[in-house]
């Protein structure tokens, strides 16, 4: 085993803050990045659906 | 024979493809997550300390692989937008524009993990330096294609204009890729390279190759989704996207 204990491995022998400030940036887009397009996905077919109602009610209407 | 190209051009139409993605999508999340999670394994579990480095080298397991996806998404993007240039084809283009922002990420991603490997190893967050440069441009290429498109409201107009940008670009992708060979430069050499053996311990390499793995399979599910979000966006007039079932009044 490489690590003698948790905080060791956190410590990442004095580069720490260089070893997970580059894995946090990674993993934070990597989070960010799909939860930002299914926003975009849902946002369209609110969109569309809405309209389509709108239709719908206009033809009920007629 | 004819029976296999229909089916080839079949998918090549919004209203085929727009089912299929949303299939596929989670296969490629699932290889994503298992590539992923024995990568991270590697990384920080298998691979030993590195002899000049310590533990600072372990920013490789992001740097190479975001730097390789930068380079690599572009160029598929560019082939995309080839494609729908001359084919005129709308979902090559709207391929095109949904790789653009997954690989303009990746860029910085790489400029970012390089940054941070190179302010405890040079000294220094940054150097003009070419290989730093040209990934620097590349980041620009993505925004530039990005941006002129968002630009030109009518999006046929925009893919052209937009694969113009992006085809004139792909000249810098192998600029980056040789750039340590071309110039003396600060950053090192190639860590993998086909004509010799790689200048690492073999489970520094496979940790490299599952998180590059990881990167291309996430890259794949996240343009899938952006694409069907396009899909929608610019086929809304269609009949075919009003009687989806999750649109249908």
């Amino acid at each position: 085993m490489i690590w003698n204990s948790v905080g060791d491995f956190f410590a990442m022998g004095g580069y720490a803050l260089y070893v997970w400030g580059s894995f946090g940036i990674c993993a934070f887009a990597f989070l960010a990045e799909p939860l930002l397009i299914k926003k975009r996905h849902s946002e369209i077919v609110q969109t569309l659906r809405r309209q389509a109602l709108a239709e719908k009610l206009e033809m009920d209407n007629k | 024979m004819s029976n296999r190209l229909i089916n080839w051009f079949k998918f090549a139409s919004p209203h085929a493809f727009y089912p299929l993605a949303g299939k596929m999508i989670p296969i490629f999340w699932t290889l994503a997550a298992l590539f992923g999670a024995a990568g991270l394994w590697l990384s920080f579990f298998v691979a030993p300390t590195d002899a000049t480095q310590g533990e600072g080298y372990r920013i490789i397991f992001v740097h190479v692989p975001t730097s390789w996806m930068s380079m690599f998404i572009y160029l598929v993007m560019a082939g995309w937008a080839a494609m729908g240039l001359s084919l005129n084809a709308r979902l090559s283009s709207m391929m095109a524009q949904a790789l653009a922002p997954t690989g303009a990420l990746m860029a910085f991603l790489s400029l970012w993990t390089g940054a941070f490997w190179g302010k405890p190893m040079w000294g220094t967050w940054w150097v003009w330096d070419a290989r730093l440069t040209s990934e620097l441009i590349l980041f620009f290429l993505y925004l530039g294609f990005m941006s002129l498109q968002a630009s030109i409201d009518d999006p046929r107009r925009a893919d052209k204009a937009g694969a113009i940008v992006a085809l004139v670009g792909v000249v810098n992708v192998p600029i980056i890729y040789f750039s340590v060979k071309w110039w003396n430069t600060l950053h090192q050499g190639a860590s993998v390279s086909i004509n010799k053996s790689p200048s690492m311990a073999m489970t520094m390499l496979w940790g490299m190759l599952l998180m590059a793995l990881c990167l291309w399979m996430y890259s794949i599910a996240v343009a899938l989704t952006r694409v069907r979000a396009i899909i929608l966006e610019r086929e809304a007039h269609t009949d075919w996207v009003k009687q989806l079932k999750e649109i249908k009044a």
